[in-house]
């Protein structure tokens, strides 16, 4: 686990980059690590990243698509369209949570 | 193929037979006085959860009941050799109940759902079945209605799966027929059970189509929704190489959103189109709908329990073993035994009102099939992916870790026999519940370069 400095904050990351301390987010926060990857934060896109907050608050763990659109109602297409490509590794990364549990 | 648990199509009605008891009946002075004991689901970890369970909990003090839906318990690793014709139908089927050990009791009957605030189950045809602790090993099972398409005029005819026995009987007289084109080997979504299997499948149809002397008018395809071949990056740069070796292109990141049936395409969420002429998917993997209808379970309708302790979140006296939960491991038959044999303690701790000290590692050991006769082995758990090196058993191993060899194949084709002779009866076997390093090579700590968020 490293330091890393994300705009003006000092915040603790994974390998790859993920935070590692739930705390240490912040909406501004998200916006600069949207943007490492490309993404410009609209109201939509906080929606989803405010709703796997409080899920993973409750839950312990990074909300998959299936769950955002059962528990959230936003649908998975919607997803690819605010987050393209690999939009649940994008999320959790830019909602500072761990990426998603990959089943093995 | 690694095996699996719990029962397939588990919602489906019941086919009763019979010479199986159907009807329960509780001696209603000893009622008070017994514990009951209720395992939903008489697959591999029902069946080894009664079996072990029977010998440890006195006659005089515990009733066991366990439910299915019907009398025939599955090989579903066997599946796998099905299409290909190695084994028959016959095969991997056998009658549950001689499974089912003495002073079990065996219901036949459909689940409707669990009233956990009561501690009763209702069954769809109106019985009610009262428990002090109840088991939940009802499995996952390929739900193809939950991609739009796939259940069309394709269904069958060009669309095939293999995780039941009816699609792997088909799809062998589909492969029988094919005389070329484009073949596609597709997940629709993790997690599934037994990971590996269609990597496996995959190899295999590629060995196939060799042998036929066709390989050259076959275009291989194999569409995922991961990253990469497989899950974690070792065993997938390992499985990756052998795809490119083979000439099977990989479609990764691949989520599907519908299958476009008459243009014999699927269609993925971010609009990229894999055209084929035999379609071979895993569909989306669930647990049984009565978790839903009884609010036990999450989006999947997996059952929330303890990774270390298989103890339902929501409910003190309800454990889920085998596929049925939602712990962050392989959904397999390997990760079944190695859970049943440590929840198996926690139980008789549990219901002794002591804590639990037993805690499972995600233990999972699967065998993979690559074709000509060769096969590789992967062991791991929660904390330690999938490496290289040998694995250790006595007499028969060792085995080769992500290492091609004949002996990895006749290894997954002997343990049928252990499934039906050693497993499911609940006898001892010489692979230990919790993962060992011994054999292993750890992996180089050099080259995790940081890659951000892509």
């Amino acid at each position: 686990m490293t330091v890393t400095t994300i705009g003006t904050s000092h915040v603790h990351v994974d390998a790859e980059g993920f935070l590692t301390d739930y705390a240490e987010w912040s909406e501004d926060l998200a916006r600069q690590l949207a943007a490492q990857i490309g993404i410009e934060l609209t109201d939509a896109h906080f929606t989803v990243l405010r709703f796997l907050r409080s899920d993973y608050a409750e839950q312990g763990q990074t909300a998959t698509l299936r769950r955002i659109y059962s528990q959230a109602g936003i649908p998975i297409k919607e997803l690819f369209t605010l987050f393209p490509g690999k939009p649940a590794k994008k999320m959790a990364y830019i909602a500072g949570l761990p990426k998603p549990v990959g089943c093995v | 193929m690694s095996w699996h648990t719990g029962t397939n199509d588990s919602d489906r009605g019941s086919a009763t037979e019979p010479n199986v008891r159907q009807e329960v009946t509780y001696n209603s002075s000893l009622e008070n006085a017994m514990q009951r004991l209720l395992v939903l689901g008489g697959g591999t970890a029902g069946t080894m959860v009664v079996s072990k369970l029977r010998r440890k909990l006195d006659p005089a003090d515990w009733q066991i009941t366990i439910i299915d839906q019907d009398d025939k318990h599955l090989y579903q690793p066997g599946f796998l050799f099905i299409p290909f014709g190695v084994y028959e139908p016959a095969d991997v089927v056998r009658s549950r109940h001689t499974f089912i050990p003495d002073r079990v009791e065996l219901v036949l009957g459909e689940i409707d759902r669990v009233d956990a605030d009561a501690s009763q189950v209702h069954l769809a045809d109106g019985r009610q079945l009262g428990y002090d602790y109840l088991v939940i090993a009802t499995g996952t099972t390929p739900r193809p209605d939950q991609t739009p398409g796939m259940l069309g005029p394709q269904w069958r005819t060009s669309i095939f799966d293999f995780y039941s026995l009816d699609g792997a009987t088909a799809l062998a007289g589909a492969l029988a027929k094919f005389d070329g084109g484009r073949v596609v080997v597709h997940v629709t979504d993790m997690p599934i059970k037994c990971p590996v299997a269609p990597l496996e499948f995959t190899f295999l149809a590629e060995a196939y189509f060799r042998r036929r002397g066709m390989r050259d008018r076959v275009e291989l395809t194999y569409a995922t929704p991961l990253p990469g071949a497989f899950t974690k990056p070792i065993a997938s740069r390992q499985l990756g190489a052998m795809l490119d070796e083979r000439k099977i292109a990989v479609e990764s990141d691949f989520m599907v959103e519908r299958i476009d049936a008459d243009k014999k395409a699927l269609i993925s969420y971010d609009e990229r189109e894999i055209p084929f002429d035999l379609l071979v998917t895993v569909p989306l993997n669930m647990g049984a709908e009565f978790i839903a209808r009884s609010g036990l379970g999450d989006e999947f309708n997996y059952v929330p329990a303890d990774k270390h302790t298989l103890l339902s979140k929501a409910h003190d006296n309800i454990f889920a073993v085998g596929d049925a939960s939602d712990i962050p491991t392989s959904k397999a038959g390997s990760v079944a035994h190695f859970g049943v044999d440590v929840f198996i303690g926690n139980f008789c701790q549990h219901v002794a009102g002591q804590p639990m000290t037993g805690k499972f590692d995600g233990h999972a050991n699967c065998f993979i099939e690559s074709g000509d006769g060769k096969g590789l082995l992967i062991d791991f758990n929660y904390d330690t992916e999938p490496l290289t090196g040998s694995y250790p058993v006595p007499v028969l191993g060792p085995f080769g870790l992500l290492k091609e060899n004949t002996r990895n194949h006749w290894g997954k084709l002997a343990f049928r026999w252990m499934y039906w002779h050693m497993l499911l009866p609940g006898w001892p076997m010489p692979l230990p519940a919790h993962m060992s390093m011994a054999g292993k090579h750890q992996p180089e700590q050099a080259g995790a370069a940081a890659t951000r968020g892509q």
